[in-house]
């Protein structure tokens, strides 16, 4: 009974410790987002490595699930002749939650590894250490760069969703399912609201700013060779993928919980 | 030295501990301007942690470091990046940005540091490529591309392309052949008397430290245990540093790791 309980005590004060050096890292990174100097050419090659680069896969994500639920929710409303809200069901899914959760997913998976992984290399090559010795903050240097284009690149890719996810609904609506185009277009617009598209934006936002966060405190804080980076490297996606669920929660309670 | 004259670097009583294993207990040292001191020992017995208290990467329990008769010890900020600027170093294992290339690496300093123009730090870094034996097509390379012992001749360019005032070795012929040992070796002495800095290194190789010191320093278990000229060294009369710098496997230091 005394040694579960001493494990039980081990893994909460490891717990707190965690909670502790993750919000002290969280608000030390804030804090060098929004203090000068910048590093332009920094937040620009970021933004470009998750903006422009992620566009495929997130382009490509968007499309089959803008078809898969054109096809799936006509099938489904047929069983009670609904099948005219097809193309509602399809433009409200993509841009209150598909679009901002399975782009966030696959930005996780792609960027957050990829920092991870980088930063923890250069964590146990001692280059972070390198930066330090040369007058460089690595906060400001390797961190603050990131969690800015993140935050601002995730709601870019999600906007291209949007319109990729809803166009993959079309092409299945009228070309397989027989939908009249201008009627289609027509029923997508009809019960489309600004706040739709806007929580989508916000819940994208929060994400990117979580993804990027997620690998630059597990690459920061790795340990030893190779296994450290591989262990910092999954943890990143792990825990960012975690932290996507239980936000998209939170937000779709803050816009649309009454 | 002279009492107005404080030394470069001034560690006192420091003391660093990770949980129950204590790392250094109660280190004194000095390093006087333009003196190189080379800090022997065995692998696990404190080298580099010591150096990173003095560089601020590692904080100490307790103690004093002194930097030209400054307490760095808790300092942060702007007097800490002010007092960083005086620092060179080279990492055992280079260190080098994989992502930049190697101009870009030994310009770092310049260029973030102190805000150079890129062009401005481009020829100073070419200048000390030269300075270490590299010709200047070798500046557009990524670290990668390089030997060993190039990577290392990188390195040390980027250490002494600020003309730092203290420049720290960490274990810098480790993983080396003799022949390029002795040339990063002679690099640094010489490399050190252009600047006119101040070195301090940690090293178990004692060809090395004959070379690159003027006094020798050794740690064990978290004490420095000895500490002279390095033309001493061969007349310590200290059992501990003759086991190790004649690399016997007799002697006090492998009869208390068998107890």
């Amino acid at each position: 009974m005394t040694d579960f309980l001493a494990t039980v005590g081990r893994v909460f004060m490891a717990f707190l410790a965690h909670t502790g050096r993750l919000s002290a890292f969280t608000a030390t990174a804030v804090s060098h987002v929004v203090r000068p100097p910048f590093y332009p050419r920094l937040i620009l090659r970021e933004m470009i490595e998750i903006g422009y680069f992620s566009l495929p896969v997130v382009g490509l994500t968007a499309v089959f699930t803008g078809m898969v639920l054109a096809l799936q929710s006509y099938s489904g409303f047929s069983r009670f002749a609904a099948e005219g809200a097809v193309a509602t069901v399809v433009v409200l899914s993509i841009t209150r939650e598909l679009a901002p959760v399975l782009a966030g997913l696959m930005v996780a998976g792609r960027i957050g590894a990829s920092m991870a992984a980088e930063i923890g290399t250069m964590r146990v090559t001692e280059q972070i250490d390198a930066l330090t010795t040369l007058s460089t903050n690595p906060f400001k240097y390797l961190v603050a760069p990131r969690i800015l284009a993140g935050t601002l690149m995730l709601p870019f890719l999600v906007l291209v969703a949007d319109i990729i996810g809803v166009f993959g609904g079309y092409i299945v609506g009228v070309y397989k399912l027989g939908f009249n185009s201008a009627s289609y277009i027509a029923r997508t617009w009809e019960y489309l609201m600004p706040l739709d598209v806007i929580s989508g934006l916000v819940k994208a936002a929060v994400f990117g700013f979580l993804i990027t966060l997620m690998g630059c405190y597990n690459g920061y804080y790795s340990k030893g060779g190779a296994q450290g980076v591989g262990a910092a490297t999954t943890n990143a996606v792990v825990s960012a993928a975690i932290m996507i669920l239980v936000f998209n929660y939170i937000i779709t309670a803050i816009f649309f919980g009454k | 030295m002279t009492s107005s004259t404080p030394p470069k670097i001034q560690l006192s009583d420091v003391h660093k501990a990770f949980g129950p294993k204590v790392v250094l207990d109660g280190i004194d040292l000095s390093v006087a301007k333009g003196e190189s001191v080379v800090v022997i020992g065995g692998s696990g017995t404190g080298k580099s942690v010591m150096l990173k208290c003095i560089l601020g990467l590692l904080r100490p329990e307790s103690g004093s470091i002194k930097v030209d008769g400054e307490e760095v010890v808790g300092m942060s900020g702007k007097d800490r990046a002010r007092v960083m600027t005086k620092f060179g170093m080279l990492f055992q294992g280079g260190a080098l940005f994989d992502s930049l290339t190697v101009w870009e690496n030994v310009a770092f300093g310049l260029i973030q540091g102190q805000k150079m123009e890129r062009t401005k730090a481009r020829d100073i870094a070419i200048e000390k490529l030269a300075q270490v034996g590299l010709a200047a097509s070798s500046g557009e390379l990524f670290p990668a591309e390089l030997s060993g012992g190039m990577q290392k001749r990188v390195s040390l360019a980027r250490a002494i392309a600020t003309s730092p005032d203290i420049i720290f070795f960490d274990e810098p012929t480790t993983g080396l052949d003799p022949i390029m040992a002795d040339v990063i070796n002679g690099l640094i002495v010489k490399c050190c008397k252009e600047v006119g800095a101040t070195a301090l290194s940690i090293t178990h190789d004692m060809a090395s430290a004959r070379k690159i010191a003027d006094r020798i320093a050794m740690l064990y278990k978290g004490k420095l245990i000895w500490v002279g000229p390095a033309k001493d060294i061969d007349h310590s009369g200290n059992a501990f540093v003759d086991q190790f710098i004649h690399g016997r496997e007799e002697g006090p230091i492998s009869m208390e790791l068998r107890a």
